[in-house]
């Protein structure tokens, strides 16, 4: 029995569909007169944020509050970790708080590890560094199953063609990607320079491109990633300019996807740079859907690890 | 605890060891059990039947009689970091793992790049008493890379600086490494080179390879390594001056390494404890005990490092013991102090690494944890042999001793990435010039 | 609960206290009670609680449909987030909750569930219901009433009353979901 959600690795395609399923049967609480269920009256949840992240903080602080549960949120800025408190130190504070549950964000790789050492409550991973972000994935998959699938219960993602653009190397997005949409059943392909590619990339559950525009006309879904402009004095690539040119996903490219394809971006964006803004605001982008779909599947995690004595063994 | 080689200090007979023999033509093995008289600090006899009155005895049957042990890297943090270690408990540790000679690093604060600072640490050595204490000087000054520190100064002191390093940071500048290589021949120096190509080790977090990418942790890529490691080998065959290579840690290295020797270069190399039997897979609990500079790397690696120290193109095994406090590793990867301790498990894992593996037998032990680095250091007194006339500086060491957990020693910081491991043998004594400082495991 | 059952034939369930016949009649009187007490069936709306109370709601909303031509709204209703054991055990999976288009405000609904035992489902469903509406009145129609209520909670509608011991498990076995109909008593010594 699962007490953390630590990375994508850690659902099977069971447990994963567990979660897009328990989702489907919250998401209609958005159109009820009381958006409130019961379930986690009592329980405690941590935001413990120590990068700025006000989109998804408050994404979780309304799933853990549409489920009655209480929250405190715990921001980096002008707080004792400011002043060089340790991580241990912070974790040993919540323990003393009594949190069910510390939803963390922070910008070191493996922080979310470490602090599951520490706290007996449920991690949630928010973004740790550049390692993973499995409720990113997870609320991207629920997305991808409504819009091509229709939300079916159930199903999976076979055979759903997946092309994930951009800054590979340093994004915690695109690696929970690849693990939870490949054991989905979905069929991962990653576009970008080499530079933005580790080195290990071969050994990842999914095929590897340097052409973008060979991938479109094969895609049902492209995620675009967000590329930070400071990777260019690092010499990851030359320019904006031709990052853009070569990879960005403006209305050309986008008129090349087949009829039904998606458009999906993590946020924020860069529009104009890995996005036009017209594919930004088109009918096949998802991105607002994607923020709806992000408190509802946090409910779904959120319940599923708090909700009784812990995630359930999933009967494969 | 009195100054070690006390005039008028107890005779020790030391009986039925096997004494471990590093032999010129190879390692001649041990040969069989013998009795080793020890008398006013140096190796009176050996041979059998050796007791007379008046003797302490110390029954040392089924134990290897080793030259004592000579480190020559090791972190000791004093003066400036004495929260992690003092010369009093690194050089105790020292003593606990069969060294009787440490070399100390310059990285302290300040820096040792003046004559004033090795001789402090020199005399912190003397005034413990638990092993011989060498300083190595800076190669720059404040280890800023810019311009040479006073090798000279250093090298006329009391502390008799041979060795000069910046390990911890790379000389980078090929000028400055160049001009230091030369340098030093005036002295018979050496430079030790921590070999890391600063542009492509920018946040470097762990090994480049299928870990790091899975882990999100910034690649240290073997290249960074090999490419100074080449260019310093050409230097020294350029300038016809000593080099060595700290902690090898990757196969291109040692390939490197091994044609460098092949060419008749002046190349030596030290490859440490963790090195020789961990892999970078176990960074996948973000566990920043296993964080160190350069990284662990590959099972390849590890095979061909072994490889390597067994044919001799590897010198010497050195521990790069680093101490660091708690709150130094009690953190996220990124954010934690790299280095780990290994003054006091050293021999035990070469045991498991090379010995029990069939790769090197007793004498090759003797040869690389003793003969090759003393010479390296230019240490006369340490190194053995075990003979009569020879400073009585040996360990005595039970390689049947059953595995046990790696516990807490004498050392005052914690960071052994083998904690809760298993390694075979036991460090039973050490003698430093006749006095003891190790009886039963235990501070003499 | 989430797990399906295995299929397990009928004798090493129990013995049957109801066959396929039985119920049928016992649904049939059900509707007709129904329509009775609700003056004709005006605005009353069926949920079924998950699992096999929605099947039970949509027969009887077929069989008032024969008997008056009326077509009842159906629906179902989960109760899973609103029950009061949830920390005992690891969190379980969520059943189908779906309002019919005309809502439950000002309605009369009718809960359907197959067995009435401690009383605590339907308390659930009470409290899952009021966040979705406001009634005009509940009622409670039961395939099975077994007593040992825990809780003030009484049925307006019984298929059958059924005196157990709290060491015997009742199983209703609808063919919609286990292939055939049938209500069987065996026993397993604890209680659910």
């Amino acid at each position: 029995m699962k007490r953390h959600l630590i990375s994508a690795a850690d659902l099977s395609r069971a447990d994963a569909l567990l979660v897009l399923d328990t989702a489907e049967e919250l998401a209609g609480l958005a159109d009820r007169p009381i958006k409130k269920l019961p379930t986690l009256r009592g329980r405690t949840v941590v935001n413990l944020f120590f990068e700025d992240s006000t989109r998804t903080r408050i994404s979780f602080e309304a799933a853990a509050k549409r489920l009655s549960a209480d929250v405190i949120n715990f921001s980096a800025k002008g707080s004792s970790v400011a002043k060089g408190e340790s991580l241990k130190d912070t974790a040993l504070t919540l323990e003393a708080m009594g949190a069910d549950a510390v939803v963390i964000r922070h910008g070191a790789s493996g922080a979310a590890h470490r602090l599951a050492g520490w706290v007996r409550g449920s991690v949630v991973n928010a973004g740790d560094g550049t390692h993973e972000h499995p409720t990113q994935a997870l609320l991207d998959a629920f997305t991808i199953r409504r819009r091509l699938h229709g939300g079916t219960r159930g199903a999976g993602l076979d055979g759903v063609r997946v092309t994930i653009v951009g800054d590979v190397l340093h994004s915690r997005v695109a690696r929970s990607n690849v693990l939870l949409l490949s054991a989905l059943g979905a069929e991962v392909t990653l576009a970008a320079p080499p530079t933005l590619l580790p080195l290990a990339v071969e050994s990842w559950p999914c095929s590897v491109r340097y052409d973008l525009d060979g991938e479109l006309p094969k895609s049902d879904v492209v995620m675009m990633l967000r590329v930070q402009t400071e990777r260019m004095t690092a010499a990851y690539f030359p320019s904006v300019r031709e990052y853009s040119r070569r990879y960005g996903l403006d209305a050309a490219r986008m008129a090349r996807l087949p009829g039904h394809a998606i458009v999906m971006h993590p946020g924020p964006m860069n529009r104009g740079v890995e996005i036009a803004a017209e594919v930004a605001d088109s009918a096949r982008s998802t991105v607002v859907e994607q923020v709806a779909n992000g408190v509802t599947i946090r409910m779904a995690v959120l319940y599923l690890l708090l909700g009784g004595t812990g995630f359930p063994e999933v009967a494969r | 605890m009195s100054a070690a080689g006390a005039a008028g200090s107890a005779q020790w007979l030391i009986r039925g060891a096997r004494i471990a023999a590093a032999g010129a033509a190879g390692s001649a093995g041990a040969a069989g059990a013998a009795d080793i008289l020890l008398s006013g600090g140096v190796i009176a006899a050996v041979g059998s039947g050796l007791g007379r009155a008046g003797v302490r005895v110390l029954d040392a049957g089924g134990l290897i009689a080793l030259p004592g042990l000579v480190d020559l890297h090791a972190h000791l943090r004093e003066p400036g970091r004495e929260d992690a270690e003092t010369v009093e408990t690194g050089t105790m540790a020292a003593a606990l793992g069969g060294y009787t000679a440490v070399h100390a690093m310059a990285n302290t604060e300040p820096v040792a790049d003046t004559a004033g600072v090795v001789e402090q640490v020199w005399r912190l050595g003397r005034a413990a008493g638990h092993c011989d204490v060498q300083p190595v000087g800076a190669v720059s000054a404040g280890l800023a890379g810019a311009r040479l520190a006073e090798l000279g100064t250093m090298a006329d002191s009391a502390a008799r600086v041979r060795v000069f390093s910046d390990d911890g940071r790379c000389v980078a500048d090929p000028l400055l490494m160049r001009r230091a290589l030369e340098y030093v021949k005036a002295f018979d120096g050496v430079i030790a080179q921590h070999a890391q190509d600063p542009r492509l080790t920018e946040g470097a977090q762990l090994n480049e390879g299928e870990v790091s990418g899975r882990l999100g942790l910034a690649g240290w890529p073997a290249v960074a390594e090999e490419a100074i490691v080449a260019r310093d080998c050409l230097l020294a065959a350029h300038v016809g001056s000593a080099l060595h290579v700290c902690h090898v840690s990757t196969a291109g290295s040692a390939e490197i390494i091994r044609w460098a020797k092949s060419k008749g270069w002046p190349v030596t190399a030290e490859v440490t404890p963790h090195h020789l039997l961990l892999t970078d897979d176990l960074a996948a609990g973000y566990d920043p005990v296993f964080k160190v500079n350069p990284p662990l790397r590959t099972a390849a690696d590890v095979a061909e490092l072994r490889r390597a120290l067994a044919d001799g193109t590897i010198d010497c095994v050195a521990t790069d013991h680093a101490p660091h406090p708690a709150e130094a590793k009690e953190t996220a990867w990124p954010e934690a102090a790299p280095g780990m301790i290994g003054l006091e498990t050293a021999l035990r894992a070469v045991q498991r690494a090379m010995v029990d593996t069939g790769l090197l037998d007793w004498g090759g032990v003797a040869d690389r944890m003793s003969a090759r680095p003393a010479r390296i250091g230019r240490l006369a007194g340490h190194g053995g042999p075990l003979e009569a006339g020879r400073p009585a500086n040996l360990t005595l060491y039970d390689p049947a001793a059953p595995a046990a957990a790696v516990t807490h020693g004498a050392s005052k910081s914690r960071n052994t990435p083998f904690a809760g491991m298993e390694l075979p043998g036991r460090v039973v004594a050490t003698f430093l010039r006749g006095v003891p400082t190790v009886l039963d495991g235990m501070p003499a | 609960m989430c797990a399906t059952r295995p299929e397990v034939p009928a004798d090493r369930q129990g013995i049957a206290v109801l066959d396929a016949e039985e119920i049928r009649r016992a649904l049939t009187r059900i509707a007709h009670e129904i329509l009775e007490r609700t003056h004709g069936g005006a605005g009353i709306v069926l949920l079924g609680i998950p699992t096999r109370g929605v099947p039970l709601a949509r027969r009887l909303a077929a069989r008032i449909g024969d008997f008056e031509g009326l077509a009842v709204p159906c629906g179902s209703l989960d109760v899973t987030m609103h029950r009061d054991d949830l920390r005992l055990r690891p969190a379980r999976a969520l059943g189908r909750t779906e309002l019919p288009a005309q809502g439950v405000d000002g309605k009369t609904v009718v809960l359907v569930d197959d067995v009435l035992y401690s009383g605590r489902t339907v308390r659930a469903a009470l409290d899952a219901l009021t966040d979705l509406g406001r009634p005009r009145a509940v009622q409670l129609a039961v395939l099975v009433d077994r007593g040992h209520r825990e809780l003030p909670i009484r049925a307006d509608y019984v298929g059958k009353n059924l005196p157990t011991s709290q060491r015997e498990v009742v199983r209703v076995l609808l063919a919609e979901v286990d292939g055939a109909d049938a209500v069987l008593i065996g026993g397993d010594g604890r209680r659910r």
